[in-house]
């Protein structure tokens, strides 16, 4: 057993834990997006960030690769964490922001603006289809290619390949494959017509889409959301 | 068995047909062919039993692989910063227009390669140029079309 803090609480993990799997055990929410129970850690969307050590040490890891061990000091929800993580929101809205997931994201931590110039690539390299088609498939048929902007995941040769049995493992855990509702404003990059609401459309009417069938033209996810009693701790921890 | 398939096989015995040693694998392919046949990499995925994938993935990383056939000559043009800022990028514009290729690519005649290369190493000589190991110092504009007629002729004086 490793004993370490997380958020003020002692905590215990077994060998071979991560942070993350940690804190899923005690019922702490990180948010994660490359990270699949089925799939070995990868630590591409650094979105499960958290800040370990104090003062000026303080320092943030994805919590998804970094393994508990004893004695650590494990804060979930800092200011820094979640500027980071807005961040790192914003920066894949860039990216693919007609990706359901991803403006699921958005609107659920508050990210309202995207700063960046909106590249429309519809793949964010997490890494998820590489890996579920390798760990759970054994098919290895698509994986990364080249380096820095130029990288890419695709077959060899970029023809079909011979291993590849058409099982859709890969598009059914895409983040990115999956469009967003069309919303009040489907050309933003930002939709966040979920935001004001609680739980997220998206996150909860998945098949729909929307939940009221007609994609935001009834207007109830653009409401202002009523002011509610704890809404004021949530402002002072943004 | 075609003699291709034959000299890969050879590279590989030479490696004992280590899954480790694939990157000495490719190298040798690379070095023997100028780049790397696709049948070459099946068969070595074949041989070491990795993903064809793994080998596409290795062999796109490393600049020094190409899967497209090279020219007979490489020329490299330096656009580290030093170079950068001695006008590196007016020369490789000038390259581009006088091969008639982009960064990157082989001419049609297959005798250059135009590749960038973000510092050698040497700033206090630039803009670098570098054809076959051959290092041009404190390049200009003007000298590009001169250094490409040297390649030329030194092609020609072969035949
Ligand atoms: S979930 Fe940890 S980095 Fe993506
Ligand atoms: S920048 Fe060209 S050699 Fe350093």
């Amino acid at each position: 057993m490793i004993k370490f803090i997380m958020n003020g609480l002692e905590v215990q993990a077994e060998e071979g834990w991560s942070i993350l799997e940690t804190a899923k055990f005690y019922g702490l929410e990180i948010p994660t997006l490359c990270y699949n129970e089925g799939l070995s850690p990868y630590g591409g969307c650094r979105l499960c960030l958290v800040e370990i050590g104090e003062g000026p040490r303080a320092k943030l890891v994805s919590s998804c690769t970094y393994p508990a061990e004893e004695g650590l000091f494990v804060r979930t929800d800092t200011n820094r964490v979640i500027k980071a993580r807005r961040m790192m929101i914003e920066l894949m809205l860039s990216v693919a922001p007609g990706s359901k997931v991803i403006q699921d994201l958005a609107s659920k931590f508050g990210v309202k603006q995207m700063r960046f110039e909106v590249r429309n690539e519809e793949c964010i390299l997490c890494g998820l289809c590489v890996r579920i088609c390798a760990e759970q498939m054994d098919a290895h048929a698509i994986g990364f290619q080249n380096r820095g902007h130029k990288k890419k995941i695709s077959t060899p040769f970029d023809i079909r390949s011979d291993v590849c049995r058409h099982c859709g493992a890969c598009m059914y855990i895409c983040p990115a494959c999956q469009l967003r509702c069309q919303g009040p404003d489907a050309d933003t990059a930002v939709c966040n017509a979920c935001l004001t609401m609680d739980p997220t459309c998206l996150d909860t009417y998945d098949e729909l889409q929307c939940w009221m069938y007609d994609a935001g033209k009834c207007g109830t996810c653009v409401q202002e959301k009523p002011e509610k009693p704890n809404s004021e701790d949530n402002e002072k921890t943004a | 068995m075609n003699v291709e398939t034959q000299k890969v096989k050879i590279f590989m015995q030479k490696h004992d047909n280590q899954k480790r040693a694939l990157i000495s694998i490719l190298q040798d392919i690379q070095a023997e062919f100028n780049y790397l046949p696709k049948e070459a990499l099946q068969d070595v995925a074949k041989t070491l039993e990795i993903p064809l994938i793994h080998i596409i993935g290795v062999a796109t990383f490393y600049r020094s692989f190409s899967l497209e056939p090279r020219g007979k000559h490489q020329a490299t043009v330096c656009t580290g910063t030093a170079c950068h800022v001695r006008g590196g990028p007016k020369i490789l514009d000038e390259f581009e227009r006088k091969l008639g290729v982009e960064a990157g690519h082989t001419t049609e005649d297959r005798q250059f390669t135009l590749e960038t290369v973000a510092c050698l190493g040497c700033c206090a000589i630039g803009p670098v140029v570098v054809v076959d190991n051959e290092y041009f110092a404190h390049t200009s504009i003007r000298e590009v079309g001169s250094i490409l007629k040297k390649y030329r002729k030194k092609e020609k004086d072969n035949e």
